[in-house]
C-alpha cells in the first residue's frame, strides 16, 4: 500500500508525451499530485485527457517523459501499479450481462480479494452506492445514473489509494451528478488522491483542489480554482440600464468606484471592483444621483467558464462536438444510453 | 505452483464464468448452442439423407453426424468474437487492462467457456443423431476418443475466432469474416458428401489441402470406424497450429487494441 507518512506525490508527471505518427496528442506535460487531494484534469475535447488518463492507468506507453503513480513507474512497474489504481471512465465498463453484484464480484475476484472477501465488499459498495435492491437485477436494466454508480463502486473495490475518474457525470441528470460527487468527496476525505477529468466547469470547481487546464496536449495553467479565475480579472458590477443611451454618463457616474476604467456594451455597464463591501450601494446612490434608471445589477464573480475561454478560446461544452480523433483516444461527449 | 500461473488460473476461470453467466441470459447465444444444431441435422437428413450415396456407410446420418458435429465445433467459438467485440466496444477491455488481473485471462477464459458450451451442443447433438438414425459403431475409447478431439477443434476454431473479434471490431465485421471464410471451408469438404462427386479441382482440395475434411474424417472413423489413422493424428496437429498461430496472433492483438 501507499506509504502515508511519506510527502511523495501520489502522481508525478515529467515531460509526458504521446505522440501518433504526426499527431502530437500530448506535447510534454509537467503536472504533480499531492497525496489527498482533488486535481481537476480540464480541456476541450481532444486536447489530451483522456490520454493522459490512458497513459496513468498503464493502459497506453508514453512516447516520452516519465509518470509516477503511488510512487511506481507507469512503464516499468506496470504491473504492480494496478494493484494501486482504480478506474472509472466515461463509458460506464460494466458488463451489462451481469447483475451489478456479479460485476463488482468479478472485479473483486480480478483484484485478487478471494471469493469470500470479494462477495463481501461486492455487498458493501451495493449498499454505499443505494443500489443493493437493484443489486441481483442485470446491469442491462439500470438507469444511465446507476451504471456510473456501478461503474465507480467497481473502480473502488479494491480501496485504491489513487482514482481516475475520466468525465464520470458525463451525460448524467443533475441528482445523479451530486450523488456521485458526494461518494467522490467521501473518498477523498477518507485519504484517496483522485485525478477527475472534466467538461463540467462546475463539478472542477466543487470537487477538485486544483485545476490544471490542457489545450492540444499542452498545459496551459495550473492552481486553485481562485488563483486562475484572477487570472482573468477580479469581480465587476453589472448594471443594465433601462435606456441604453445614458451608457456613458453611466461610466462617468460609476468610475470613482472602479478600479480599472468601466465598459459599456449593449445597455450593460461593467464596472471592474476591487472591494466589493458597500460596492452595489455606492453604484446605486451614484446612479441615482446621476438620474439614471437601473433595469437590473449585480456583483459577478468570474466562473471557470470564463477562465476556460479566456485561456482556451472556445467554451468549455462546444455545441457541436467535433468527430472523435481514432487516435488520441479522445471521444465526443456521449449521452448515457 | 507459482503466484502468477496461479492467478492466470484463477483469473481465467473468473472470466470463463462470468461468460457462462451471460448465456443462458442471451437467447439468441443460447439458440446457437441448442436449437440451431438440432435444426441443420433434421434438415439435412431429411432433405439430402434420400439423395446423397454414401458408399461403405449403412446410413446417411452415419456419414453426415459426424460431419455437422465437427462444423458446429468450428462455430462455437462464434461466441469469443462476438464476445470479445463487445467487451471492446463498452470500454470493458479498458476496465481488464487497467486491471492487477493476468492479461491473457479475458482471451483463455473465453475460449474455456466455448469448451463448455461445445461440450452441451455436442451432447444434443448426439442425441438429435441417435433420433434420426445415427450409432456409435466403434468402442468407448475410442468414442471418449472421438469426443476430446471434437472439443480440442472447438477449442482451436475459438482462437481463430478470437482473432476475427479482435481485429473485426463490429458484430458485423465479425460475422462476415467467419461466414466467409469458414462456411464455404466446412461445405468444400468431406463433411456432408463424399468428395469424389465434386468437380476434380474442388475434390482435390477437398480431400488433400482443406484441414476440415481431416478433422471430418477423423472424428468420423472414430464414431463410426473406418480407416482414420493420419487423419486422427492430423486432426490433432491441425488443432494444435491453429491454436499455436491464432493464439500467438490474438494475444498480441489483445495487447494493443484500443476502441476505434
Amino acid at each position: 500500500m501507499l506509504d502515508l507518512a511519506s510527502s511523495n506525490p501520489a502522481i508525478e508527471i515529467e515531460g509526458l508525451q504521446k505522440s501518433y505518427g504526426d499527431v502530437q496528442a500530448l506535447c510534454g506535460i509537467d503536472l504533480e499530485v499531492e497525496q489527498g487531494t482533488v486535481l481537476g484534469l480540464l480541456g476541450p475535447n481532444g486536447a489530451g485527457k483522456t490520454t493522459a488518463v490512458r497513459i496513468l492507468t498503464t493502459l497506453l506507453p508514453p512516447s516520452a517523459g516519465s509518470a509516477r503513480v503511488a510512487g511506481l513507474d507507469v512503464v516499468k512497474d506496470a504491473a504492480e501499479l494496478r494493484a494501486q489504481i482504480g478506474l472509472a471512465g466515461q463509458y460506464a465498463a460494466v458488463d451489462e450481462g451481469l447483475t451489478g453484484f456479479e460485476n463488482l464480484e468479478m472485479v473483486g475476484r480480478l483484484y485478487h480479494l478471494g471469493r469470500d472477501s470479494a462477495q463481501e465488499r461486492a455487498r458493501e459498495l451495493l449498499d454505499r452506492f443505494d443500489l443493493d435492491e437493484a443489486g441481483d437485477r442485470l446491469v442491462s436494466t439500470y438507469s444511465g445514473g446507476m451504471r456510473r454508480r456501478l461503474d465507480l463502486a467497481a473502480a473502488l473495490v479494491a480501496r485504491p489509494p489513487v482514482l481516475f475518474l475520466d468525465e464520470p457525470t458525463t451525460g448524467l441528470d443533475p441528482r445523479s451528478r451530486l450523488g456521485l460527487w458526494e461518494v467522490i468527496e467521501a473518498r477523498v476525505a477518507q485519504g484517496s488522491t483522485v485525478l477527475l477529468t472534466t467538461q463540467y466547469l462546475d463539478e472542477a470547481d466543487r470537487l477538485a483542489d486544483r485545476i490544471a487546464v490542457i489545450d492540444h496536449g499542452t498545459l496551459i495553467a495550473e492552481g486553485t480554482s481562485d488563483e486562475l479565475k484572477e487570472r482573468v480579472g477580479g469581480e465587476r458590477i453589472e448594471v443594465r440600464l433601462v435606456r441604453p443611451e445614458q451608457a456613458q454618463e453611466a461610466i462617468s457616474a460609476l468610475s470613482g468606484i472602479a478600479c480599472e476604467q468601466p465598459s459599456a456594451d449593449d445597455g450593460v455597464v461593467r464596472v471592474p471592483v476591487r472591494d466589493q463591501a458597500g460596492a452595489i450601494a455606492g453604484a446605486v446612490r451614484n446612479l441615482d444621483a446621476a438620474r439614471i434608471d437601473i433595469d437590473d445589477i449585480a456583483v459577478r464573480r468570474p466562473t471557470l467558464d470564463d477562465v476556460f475561454l479566456t485561456l482556451t478560446g472556445r467554451p468549455p461544452e462546444p455545441e457541436e462536438v467535433d468527430e472523435a480523433d481514432p487516435d488520441t483516444g479522445e471521444h465526443p461527449q456521449e449521452a448515457v444510453r | 505452483m507459482s503466484l502468477g500461473l496461479r492467478f492466470a488460473i484463477s483469473d481465467t476461470l473468473v472470466l470463463a464464468m462470468r461468460a457462462l453467466r451471460r448465456i443462458p441470459r442471451n437467447p439468441e447465444l443460447l439458440t446457437a448452442y441448442t436449437v440451431q444444431p438440432v435444426m441443420f441435422t433434421l434438415l439435412f437428413v431429411a432433405v439430402f439423407g434420400g439423395a446423397i450415396q454414401t458408399p461403405g456407410y449403412d446410413d446417411y446420418a452415419d456419414f453426415m453426424i459426424p460431419g455437422i458435429i465437427v462444423q458446429q465445433m468450428a462455430f462455437g467459438g462464434f461466441a469469443t468474437a462476438l464476445g470479445l467485440v463487445d467487451d471492446l466496444k463498452k470500454g470493458l477491455v479498458d476496465r481488464f487492462r487497467s486491471l492487477p488481473m493476468s492479461r491473457l485471462a479475458v482471451l483463455t477464459g473465453r475460449t474455456l467457456s466455448d469448451i463448455a458450451m461445445n461440450a452441451l451442443a455436442l451432447a444434443v447433438m448426439i442425441v438429435v443423431g441417435y433420433i434420426v438414425g445415427f450409432a456409435f459403431a466403434t468402442s468407448a475409447l475410442e468414442v471418449a476418443a472421438g469426443v476430446a478431439l471434437c472439443l480440442l477443434i472447438g477449442y482451436a476454431f475459438s482462437w481463430v475466432f478470437a482473432c476475427v473479434g479482435l481485429y473485426a471490431s463490429t458484430p458485423e465485421g465479425a460475422n462476415t469474416f467467419g461466414f466467409i471464410l469458414i462456411f464455404p471451408l466446412t461445405f468444400a469438404s468431406s463433411a456432408f458428401v463424399p468428395p469424389e462427386t465434386m468437380p476434380d479441382w474442388l475434390q482435390t482440395f477437398a480431400t488433400d489441402i482443406n484441414p476440415f475434411s481431416t478433422m471430418v474424417d477423423a472424428v468420423r472413423a472414430l464414431f463410426v470406424g473406418g480407416p482414420g489413422g493420419n487423419d486422427i493424428w492430423g486432426a490433432v496437429a491441425w488443432s494444435l497450429g491453429l491454436i499455436a498461430v491464432f493464439g500467438t496472433l490474438a494475444v498480441r492483438r489483445y495487447r494493443t487494441a484500443v476502441v476505434s
